[in-house]
């Protein structure tokens, strides 16, 4: 089984981050690492591979300058290779830009699965992988948070506010994967040492046919045209209990819509 | 020794597998004095029972600065889970890598490596801690074996142990470290017993025990070393315990570091007269001492472990830094303590815990008297034996 995963490569979130004021877009400067969502769905393509008796894990990652830090620790996880889409051309692509490219290069790899993560932990669209089945025509299941592949079919477990519908569709498909769904594994000291050694293809967008008026800050129909600070938090509310003090508190969970 | 950007990776990997995994089952393994099936496999899996083992036989390779590097992640959680690999990584393991022949090595090391077989080191006796030279095991061979008889005591791992490095007097009239050789002796030999777990003040889910040698046969090719390792052992023991002190004050200085972070978190939300402690300059200079001495213990191993490296420095180094990082982390757990107040005495409260944990750290591979004795004696040679 062929299991391609869309890894994107993102600021450590432990660093504060910082909007470039020219553009508006995450300043990318310093080293990227791997962004936690996309580790569930490496941990879930290694399980799929290890369940079908052989196979392969490709990573297919979009980055500046060549990024390959968060690349290395999938394949330290385990992932066999990866693609590497990185141009100078793609700076400010939007993420339907992001999901012609990374379309375009998953169609080389020719993956009998993709998978990705609902949403990435820095820029949070939650769009890239649908539109991504949109550009490559192929079926899209959402949330999944179990997945089992036999004979050409995939079954997926797809997570719901009241609990999980059961899906199933052919393959190839592409699956966007929930968070925290599995424990990912924590990269051996030989699966590092060996990381270094895997094939990481890196290409342009030439070698994918992509023509540079499609993306980048030139092809991009989203545009960031203002930033403005998030509102300064106000004090809570404090709840004196008279007795009455938990009907205060399950009145504003309900208005919260939590409960 | 590795590539520094491979070395920035695995302590990554054994970063967050110490806070995310190990952190959150401190108190059940205090509690249950075990450590759960689940985080023993990760570590086998990551690869935590050899990093400091060659790689030519399954290890990482680490050098001594790199391990200590490493070792200090691990000192930021349960001393226990350290100690589950520390014997296979440091003192048993040590003893194959410095004192075995090859086919020694090549038998054992792979497995001890990957921790499918845990190896334990024997050394101390009811009669012989601070001065194993007087150690009254013996060896005595009888046609192509080694018969082993005596007791050990204290021995870390002994009741999991799958093999324990055993040593044992081979010349009877030989006085003090001359006569003394090393055994691998496999736990299912017969003739080895292991008594019940000792029951400790801290450091909970790490074993020791007894083990008892009863006319225990042995094959020839048993003796470490072969021929030319007889009556070598206890100089083998000695250069696995300077490894293993440096390897020690790193655990200290880990350890140091999760003791300054307990402290300012709690200082910071501990409201005392309507304002948190973290406001009172008393409560300040206890953070603060306890600061600069996990800095200066830290710089100390990594200078030593450096030294280590160059070979410039094997002994007088490894018995400072053992000897002032394990003073230092009892020190900063004292502080710990004492920023929390009464809850710091409490049970399920991490600094109590680790004020136990600390303890042992001034006593094993060497008692501070004895890091002592060590350091005076390099520095004032036969003077200090007049
Ligand atoms: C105005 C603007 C400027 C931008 N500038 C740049 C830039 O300068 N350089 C640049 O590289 N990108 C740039 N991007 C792209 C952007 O960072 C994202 O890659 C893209 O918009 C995806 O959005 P998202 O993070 O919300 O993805 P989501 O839809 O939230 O992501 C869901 C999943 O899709 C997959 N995925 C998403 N992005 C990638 C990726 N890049 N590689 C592999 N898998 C991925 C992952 O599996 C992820 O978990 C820019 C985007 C915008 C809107
Ligand atoms: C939890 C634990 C795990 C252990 N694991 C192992 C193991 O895996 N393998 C192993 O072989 N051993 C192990 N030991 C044994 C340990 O190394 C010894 O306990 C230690 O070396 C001290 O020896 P002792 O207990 O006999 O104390 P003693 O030697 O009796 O010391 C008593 C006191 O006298 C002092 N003293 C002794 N000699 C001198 C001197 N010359 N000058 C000044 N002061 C002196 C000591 O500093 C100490 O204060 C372990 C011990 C513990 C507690």
């Amino acid at each position: 089984m062929k299991v391609a995963v869309c890894v994107k490569q993102i600021p450590d979130p432990a660093v504060p981050g910082e909007l470039d004021p020219s553009t508006n877009t995450l300043n990318r400067d310093d080293k990227l690492i791997l962004d936690e969502s996309d580790s569930f769905g490496v941990e879930l393509a290694l399980q799929l591979v290890e369940a079908a008796g052989g196979g392969s894990v490709t990573l297919v990652s979009m980055a500046p300058r060549s990024e390959v830090s968060g690349l290395r620790t999938a394949l330290a996880m385990g992932a066999d290779d990866a693609v590497l889409v990185s141009d100078d051309a793609l700076a400010g692509t939007d993420a339907l830009g992001t999901a012609k490219v990374l379309g375009a290069a998953l169609g080389r790899v020719e993956p009998d699965l993709i998978l990705a993560g609902v949403e990435s932990s820095d820029g949070y669209t939650g769009t890239v992988p649908e539109q991504i089945a949109g550009v490559m025509g192929i079926a899209s299941v959402t949330f999944a948070k179990k997945i089992e592949a036999s004979d050409g079919m995939l079954s997926i477990q797809r997570q719901t506010d009241d609990g999980y519908d059961e899906v199933t569709c052919p393959m190839p498909a592409l699956v966007s994967v929930t968070g925290g769904v599995v424990e990912p594994r924590y990269p051996s000291f030989k699966g590092i040492m060996a990381a270094k050694k895997k094939p990481v293809d890196q290409v342009g967008i030439a070698d994918l046919g992509i023509d540079a008026s499609a993306v980048g800050f030139a092809g991009s129909r989203q545009e960031t045209v203002a930033v403005v600070d998030a509102e300064a938090r106000e004090a809570g509310e404090i709840v004196i209990d008279e007795g009455e003090g938990f009907q205060r508190i399950a009145d504003f969970l309900a208005e919260l819509k939590v409960i | 020794m590795i590539d520094e950007s491979d070395l920035q990776e695995i302590l990554a990997s054994v970063r967050r597998f110490v806070r995310e995994r190990v952190v959150p089952l401190e108190q059940e393994i205090d509690e249950t004095d075990a450590i759960p099936e689940a985080i023993r496999q990760t570590a086998k899996d990551m690869g935590l029972f050899g990093f400091a083992l060659p790689e030519e036989h399954g290890g990482l390779g680490l050098n001594m600065e790199q391990e200590t590097r490493l070792v200090m992640e691990l000192g930021y959680t349960s001393p226990a889970v350290r100690s589950m690999f520390g014997t296979n990584n440091g003192i048993a393991g040590h003893v194959l890598m410095l004192g075995g022949d090859d086919e020694q090595k090549a038998e054992w090391l792979p497995r001890i490596a990957s921790g499918e077989a845990v190896a334990s080191f024997a050394l101390t006796e009811p009669e012989a801690g601070s001065d194993p030279a007087d150690l009254t095991s013996t060896a005595t061979q009888d046609g192509d074996e080694w018969v082993l008889n005596g007791t050990k005591r204290y021995i870390t791992n002994a009741p999991l142990a799958d093999v324990f490095l055993v040593f044992a007097r081979t010349d009877p009239t030989a006085k003090g470290a001359k006569g003394i050789s090393c055994f691998i002796v496999p736990r299912d030999t017969a003739g080895v017993e292991v008594g019940p777990k000792d029951q400790k003040m801290g450091q909970f889910g790490a074993w020791t025990a007894d083990v008892y040698l009863n006319d225990a046969r042995v094959p020839a090719s048993s003796l470490v070393g072969g021929d030319a390792g007889l009556h070598r052992g206890y100089y083998t023991a000695m250069g696995c315990l300077a490894h293993g002190r440096v390897h020690i004050a790193a655990m200290c200085v880990g350890l140091a570091g999760r003791l300054v972070d307990e402290s300012v978190t709690y200082a910071k939300e501990r409201m005392q007269g309507g304002k948190p402690i973290a406001g009172f300059q008393l409560v300040q200079g206890l953070i603060a001492d306890s600061q600069t001495d996990y800095l200066a213990g830290r710089s100390i191993v990594l200078e030593v472990a450096r030294s280590f490296d160059a070979g410039t420095d094997q002994k007088l180094g490894p018995s400072c830094a053992k000897y002032f990082a394990s003073e230092m982390v009892s020190r900063v757990a004292d502080n710990a303590v004492q920023v929390h107040g009464g809850a710091g005495y409490m049970r399920g409260v991490p600094v109590e815990r680790m004020y136990r944990d600390a303890r042992l750290f001034r006593i094993y591979e060497g008692t501070s008297q004895i890091q002592q004795v060590i350091i005076a004696r390099q520095l004032l040679g036969d003077a200090a034996r007049a």
